[in-house]
């Protein structure tokens, strides 16, 4: 099948390593990604912070970027639910970028629904010999809900334990601008997420979103909790022959 | 009571105290857990929960839809059974029908059944400015009024304040309002709930007005409502010869069996209760039996205008049942003092900002005042996208004159974001500078490194890895 990336600016600028992933493990999968170059940016930051217009600009560019994609795998949850979530209500009704969000949307896929739904797989051949918990990220549960996709994928993986997460469902406090507009509770929030994380005695904390997994991952350093953050396209991507560096 | 929001700072600040209070952090943690496992264990026992909830929906919008209809309906059926209707636009014009119609009784004291809506338009102020003290019997309210302080939650009002607090409160302040405390007072729920049964019972056989709100009116009978635990409200609305009703608009229901659905949502999401102990109904006078004058006060305060606006009059389907709150992470962490309202939680978030507009720093933080993690729009029995409506508050306050600063760094990023070259000089110029990547950053970007780590900068951005790997012209469609 060939699976068009939208990679994210996030993933994109700070953390190339989760696309590199992705390429890697649907690739050995025996499937083509394609990555199309005027790609930028979801607009979620923006809308959620109220910048309705300049999302709608980054919503058209996506929209005409992916419009003739037979699916569009994006490797974070939120931006991913922007898409399918709130590019429909972006655009006045029956407007253009109405029409076309309408279009795209059930097209756009969290890695966890690729993998299970669309090209149905599991095991997906990984090999990572760590302790692993999952922090299911607010807009892959709830928005996306994508519900026991990512256990499952973890389970398959040979090496991996996988351990319970307390409080899993309860936000990290990242919230994007919330972070910067809030710090005081995004860090209380945080803190309370770190401390479960590194009770439950994973080597690494596994989750669909890296920026979330930026900000827990943050305070766990600065607590030198020892725990390492590794979005789960690495962790999939990871064999014997090429380990995932954690 | 005569402590007030006006004069709080806005979300941040008061949540930076917030935070701060260990003792507040236990509290709530400790409160709001409770509850929360509660709704969810009696919400996951009913197979049709969710056709509930749409139900629930779907009724008030109709309500919602009609409005002026059922209000009509409502006022000539309470007028019919001996009742009277007053229609207040606002705070003010409420509490001046509430205090004439004291006034005009004779009576100085009246006893209060636990009520958002008199909360809200500061009703106990009013009265007290014309020399009418007005006693709540709930009993989180009582311990609010006792001790001089806010409400902090919507239906636990004191859920700031744990046992040892509560038996201080009533030790030190309860003889000032009526009968004291008993000797030796210890702070076991019992002891404490008996102190405020004895305290009560006195005043509520003495006192001859009774000042209520309501959780739901059927307008086909001009009945009101009152769901509660303690059996306060039961007293407050029989044995007064006056009752006087303040009542929010968006309270009305078509019919008693639109009603039924009502009574199922609320008790399990608020209390997570099966059904509440008491729901007392009354339709206007019935001669010999109860209050013999009955008013009820219709209050708009703001509601139409929230009706006017699509994304946001979802709000006014809101039963006050407390589940956002009692899920909410923010919540937990600051409590209900910070959102400078007596709506805290997700729902004051949505709430106040319509009522009293943006303009304010309080109510234009409020719509900020959330990660969006969604887990309030999970919980609502009446399925208030409180998410959506946030985003769409952020817009209006975000076009205001306190974000020029915002509005121009984001319309920068916009700028950066809207074009793949100039994005990708954006990270090659990161890329080029990574060694001078500081451990911690300046002005508001200190929120940030204050508390967490900044991630490595790579070497290369995933486009130009791409564009690497895949040579010159491959790649792109
Ligand atoms: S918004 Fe929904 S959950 Fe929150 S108090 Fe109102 S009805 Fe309850």
């Amino acid at each position: 099948m060939r699976i068009a990336l939208f990679i994210t600016c996030l993933n994109d600028t700070l953390f190339p390593r989760t696309g590199k992933a992705v390429v890697r493990l649907l690739e050995r999968l025996g499937h083509k990604v394609v990555f199309p170059e005027d790609q930028t940016c979801c607009g979620q930051m923006h809308y959620n912070t109220g910048y309705r217009r300049d999302a709608q600009r980054l919503a058209v560019r996506f929209v005409e970027t992916f419009a003739d994609a037979d699916a569009v795998l994006v490797p974070s949850g939120s931006c991913a639910a922007m898409v399918r979530d709130n590019y429909p209500r972006l655009g006045a009704p029956g407007s253009r970028l109405d029409r076309a969000a309408a279009e795209v949307a059930p097209r756009v896929l969290d890695l966890t629904e690729l993998l299970v739904d669309v090209l149905g797989v599991t095991d997906v051949g990984a090999y990572f010999p760590h302790t692993v918990t999952y922090h299911p990220t607010c807009h892959g549960l709830r928005l996306l809900g994508l519900g026991d996709r990512p256990y499952r994928l973890l389970r398959a993986v040979r090496g991996l334990e996988l351990v319970e997460l307390a409080g899993a469902r309860e936000c990290c406090g990242f919230g994007g601008t919330f972070a910067v507009k809030n710090p005081d509770v995004s860090a209380a929030m945080g803190a309370d997420k770190a401390r479960r994380v590194a009770d439950t005695g994973a080597e690494v904390l596994c989750a669909v979103d890296n920026s979330c997994l930026m900000h827990i991952g943050g305070t766990l350093e600065r607590a030198r909790a020892g725990v390492r953050v590794v979005h789960l396209a690495e962790i999939l991507a990871s064999t014997e022959e090429e380990p995932a560096r954690i | 009571m005569s402590a007030t929001f006006v004069g709080m700072p806005a979300f941040p600040e008061a949540a930076r105290a917030a935070t701060g209070d260990a003792q507040l952090r236990h509290n709530l943690r400790r409160a709001t857990h409770t509850i929360r496992d509660k709704r969810a264990a009696v919400v996951g026992e009913l197979d049709d929960w969710a056709g509930l909830r749409a139900a629930g929906k779907a009724v008030k919008d109709r309500t919602l839809r009609h409005l002026d209809v059922y209000l009509e309906r409502f006022e000539a059926a309470v007028t019919a059974a001996g009742g009277q209707v007053h229609w207040a636009a606002d705070a003010a014009e409420a509490n001046r029908v509430v205090t004439d119609l004291v006034l005009a009784t004779g009576e100085r004291d009246v006893v209060k059944v636990k009520s958002m809506a008199t909360q809200e338009i500061e009703l106990n102020q009013a009265l007290a400015e014309a020399g009418i003290t007005a006693y709540e019997t709930d009993l989180a309210e009582l311990i609010v009024q006792l001790s001089d302080d806010l409400p902090s939650h919507i239906l636990v009002p004191a859920i700031h304040r744990n046992r040892a607090e509560i038996r201080e409160i009533f030790r030190d302040r309860m003889a000032a309002w009526g009968a004291p405390a008993p000797d030796g007072l210890g702070d076991d729920p019992r002891a404490l709930a008996e102190a405020a049964r004895v305290h009560l019972r006195e005043r509520f056989l003495r006192t001859r007005v009774a000042v209520s709100g309501a959780n739901f009116a059927v307008a086909d009978t001009g009945t009101l409502v009152v769901l509660e635990s303690e059996g306060n409200g039961r007293m407050c609305l029989t044995l007064p010869d006056t009752l006087i009703s303040v009542v929010g608009i968006e309270k009305l229901v078509p019919t008693w069996s639109d009603l039924e659905v009502f009574l199922q949502l609320l008790p399990r999401s608020s209390t997570g209760e099966r059904m509440n102990p008491y729901t007392s109904t009354w339709t206007g006078v019935t001669p010999g039996d109860g209050p013999q004058e009955v008013h009820v006060v219709l209050l708009d305060n703001g509601r139409t205008d929230v009706l006017a606006d699509t994304v946001g009059r979802q709000a006014l389907r809101c039963i006050r049942c407390s589940a956002c709150l009692n899920i909410c992470p923010v919540y937990e962490r600051t409590g209900g003092h910070a959102y400078g309202s007596v709506y805290p939680g997700p729902i004051g978030a949505i709430l106040t900002p319509q009522l009293r507009g943006t303009g304010g720093a309080v109510e234009a933080a409020l719509p900020f005042a959330s990660s969006l993690c969604g887990a309030c729009y999970e919980v609502c029995p009446v399925a208030i996208d409180i998410p959506e409506v946030l985003v769409h508050l952020r817009e209006e306050v975000a076009g205001g004159a306190g974000h020029r600063a915002e509005r121009a760094a984001m319309g920068a990023a916009g700028w950066v974001l809207g074009d793949r070259r100039r994005l990708d000089a954006a990270q090659r110029a990161a890329s080029a500078a990574r060694s001078l990547a500081p451990r911690h950053l300046p002005g508001p970007g200190a929120a940030w490194t204050d508390t967490r780590d900044l991630p490595e900068i790579p070497e290369e951005s995933f486009r130009s890895w791409w564009r690497r790997r895949s040579g010159p012209g491959e790649g792109a469609r």
